[in-house]
């Protein structure tokens, strides 16, 4: 089609989610008058578009780490043992809620929900016993903890102390993001200026005692899950990253002692090229921002290293097998994107936690892309395309205009402490799902081409009333047989630590060490801290 | 005012420690766009805070948004807490992640509105506009 085309003007407009007008053809002239190709360069150089090493996936496929977690300690690690055995390559782990929220198994706001969406957590106890047998050099952890994160990243580093690891080289990845917890997910405890307090002591704290660690992984995935465009979802995680790297400068730690174990976690539903553009685009402006706002000169400290993983919200309830397909298609998106590391949602989760039968297929969908379909033969295999380079450019001035919204405002941590961001991304969802409603805005099995056949029908994961039980009682056991005055003075320095404002991350370890729980340090925290009071506004 | 001219007084409620709160408040905009008055309570709702708020509020409608599965637990407490402070007249529903298998056992404990996952909205509105007396 010749672009002068005049019948061109008469096509139905498109628009990406991200806002941008989608061009029936692209050609040199687009690339050129979006920015040109300055930003795109060379993988595994400044500015890094185009991927964070040279050879990328040529030299070593992206790690497979599915989400995985439920019930006791030992039922995870049978579990975790199963993917492994199935060529999983990372573990990805699921805490239950009162884990998530600070409360030991037995508290009353547990009651019906310990072990329910993962793995109860109460002491050192259980991480012992979930990571049995799992070689921690080879098969690097990544727990999904926010609002405790502090707690079981030290009980993390306790426990593969105790196993013998050098800290110095231990590598792994905790979630810790607070900020994104406020705008969706909500596992936050405390308010929001001692949360990212907490935030600074655990990433001061492994810069210096494990510097392979990454103790923060910055999540666009759930603020894309409560309504965020694509484009807003780098844009906010950005300046979340951004307000923790603060948070950390202003202890005296130069950039580069730190911003290289910075990393991010994103989401994959929707549009193919928006959500490759929108990868190549973030890791460009990232590299940007790193280097000419926080004069980072480390390479490292400018990668954005990313999990990159399907996501819940592109998944359907109706005929749920369909997104067998969907997760196979945005495993395709993640590895020509360039993430480290992926995830899948498993075609059932709508229903349930996944089963071996499903987490098994997500595995085999990312282990056909690196076995049969050659996506590590070569590095960024799309750029250069003039729709992918042009799109790139578009989307980082979208992401760049985002943000510069959120600094006009006021700055993201005043901007999600009164509910702004909130209110703006929940709006947003609102009107997708009125847009999905009248068909605008199509879903496959949703809107059209449903069925009145039945689907397969999906496994459902019992919930365990008696292990809930068997939980409590071994929490009791623990409390039982620990050193309880070791206990006390150790729960005791938590509390002067954090009322002091010295880095807590000492104080804790000593009390996870001693086999103090979640629910007791917690509670030493909030009696400093106090509970958040959640901004609710539309 | 007129009871009739009345607006109909919603009172949506995140039981639990769910954090998954997008759905609550998609909802929660559709009552509101429905001319419903609607005070949404936020997250780590008990059953003690659901029956308080919801005679403060004097609640017409008593909804909950459960994602996570804690459902059937958060609604067998809750259900007494309700008849004890006079509510059990009030409309009760509940929408969310709840399994099939789950929606006759929270019908049989008073929840009259069942809105499973893939709900349209004005399912929602049209079920609470025929439903509150």
């Amino acid at each position: 089609m010749n672009p002068k085309d005049p019948s061109r003007d008469q096509l139905r407009p498109v628009r990406n989610e991200s806002g941008i007008e989608i061009a029936p053809l692209y050609t040199a002239e687009d690339v050129a008058r979006t920015g040109g190709t300055a930003m795109v360069g060379l993988p595994g150089e400044y500015p890094f578009t185009r991927g964070i090493h040279p050879l990328m996936y040529r030299r070593q496929p992206w790690t497979m780490r599915q989400y995985t977690g439920f019930g006791k300690s030992s039922e995870t690690n049978k579990r975790f043992h199963y993917l492994i055995a199935n060529g999983q390559t990372g573990l990805n782990v699921a805490f239950d809620l009162p884990t998530q929220c600070g409360y030991d198994s037995d508290d009353p706001m547990a009651e019906g929900e310990v072990g329910r969406v993962g793995m109860a957590v109460d002491t050192l106890r259980d991480f012992e016993t979930a990571f049995a047998g799992i070689d921690l050099d080879k098969v690097t952890v990544s727990i999904t903890i926010n609002g405790a994160a502090a707690i079981l990243i030290a009980m993390y580093l306790a426990m593969a102390e105790k196993r013998g690891y050098d800290l110095k080289m231990l590598r792994g990845t905790a979630q810790n993001d607070i900020l994104k917890e406020f705008i969706g997910r909500g596992t936050w405890i405390y308010p929001v200026e001692p949360s990212i307090r907490l935030v600074g002591d655990t990433i001061e704290y492994c810069a210096k005692h494990a510097p392979k660690y990454s103790p923060v992984s910055v999540c666009g995935y759930h603020i894309r899950e409560s309504g965020a465009d694509p484009a807003q979802e780098i844009a906010y995680a950005f300046c979340i990253a951004k307000a923790y790297a603060d948070d950390v400068l202003r202890r005296g730690l130069p950039i580069d002692e730190f911003a290289g174990r910075l990393s991010f976690n994103f989401n994959i539903f929707g549009n193919l090229f928006e959500q490759v553009a929108k990868f190549r685009a973030a890791r460009g402006l990232w590299a940007k921002i790193m280097k000419e706002q926080y004069g980072a000169t480390r390479p490292g400290s400018m990668w954005m290293r990313m999990l990159a993983g399907g996501g819940g919200s592109g998944l359907t309830f109706e005929q749920p097998e369909v997104n067998i397909v969907r997760g196979a298609y945005y495993a395709l998106i993640s590895a020509l994107s360039g993430a480290q590391t992926m995830a899948l949602c498993c075609y059932d989760e709508g229903y349930t936690i996944p089963s071996e039968y499903a987490q098994r297929l997500s595995l085999r969908t990312m282990q056909v892309l690196i076995e049969e379909m050659g996506l590590c033969d070569t590095v960024d295999p799309l750029a250069g395309s003039f729709y992918v380079e042009t799109l790139t450019n578009q989307m980082r001035s979208r992401m760049e205009e985002h943000m510069a919204e959120v600094d006009a405002g006021g700055g993201i941590v005043k901007q999600i402490a009164d509910g702004t961001i909130q209110a703006r991304v929940s709006a947003q969802a609102y009107e997708m799902q009125r847009a999905i409603e009248s068909g605008k805005f199509r879903k496959v099995g949703v809107n059209c081409y449903r069925t009145e056949e039945a689907s397969p029908d999906v496994e459902f994961h019992p919930y365990d009333e008696a292990g809930a039980r068997e939980q409590i009682e071994s929490l009791n056991k623990v409390r039982a047989e620990r050193d309880s005055v070791r206990v006390l003075a150790a729960l005791t320095r938590v509390r002067d630590d954090a009322r002091s404002g010295v880095n807590v991350m000492p104080a804790i370890m000593d009390a996870v060490k001693a086999y103090a729980s979640v629910g007791e340090i917690t509670r030493e925290l909030v009696g400093v801290f106090g509970h958040l009071r959640e901004p609710v506004r539309f | 005012m007129n009871d009739k001219t009345r607006r109909i007084r919603v009172v949506l409620a995140k039981p639990g420690l769910d954090g998954h709160d997008q759905g609550a408040k998609v909802v929660a905009r559709a009552l509101m766009d429905a001319g419903m008055e609607v005070k949404y309570t936020g997250l780590r709702q008990t059953p003690e805070s659901v029956t308080r708020i919801a005679l403060e509020e004097a609640a017409d409608v008593i909804a909950l948004s459960s994602m996570a599965g804690s459902h059937l637990p958060f609604c067998r407490k809750l259900k007494p807490l309700l008849e004890r402070e006079g509510l059990g007249e009030k409309l009760w529903i509940i929408g969310g992640n709840l399994p099939a298998g789950d929606h006759e056992v929270l019908r049989a404990l008073g929840f009259k509105g069942v809105f499973p996952t893939c709900t349209r909205l004005d399912d929602i509105v049209n079920f609470i506009r025929a439903n509150v007396s």
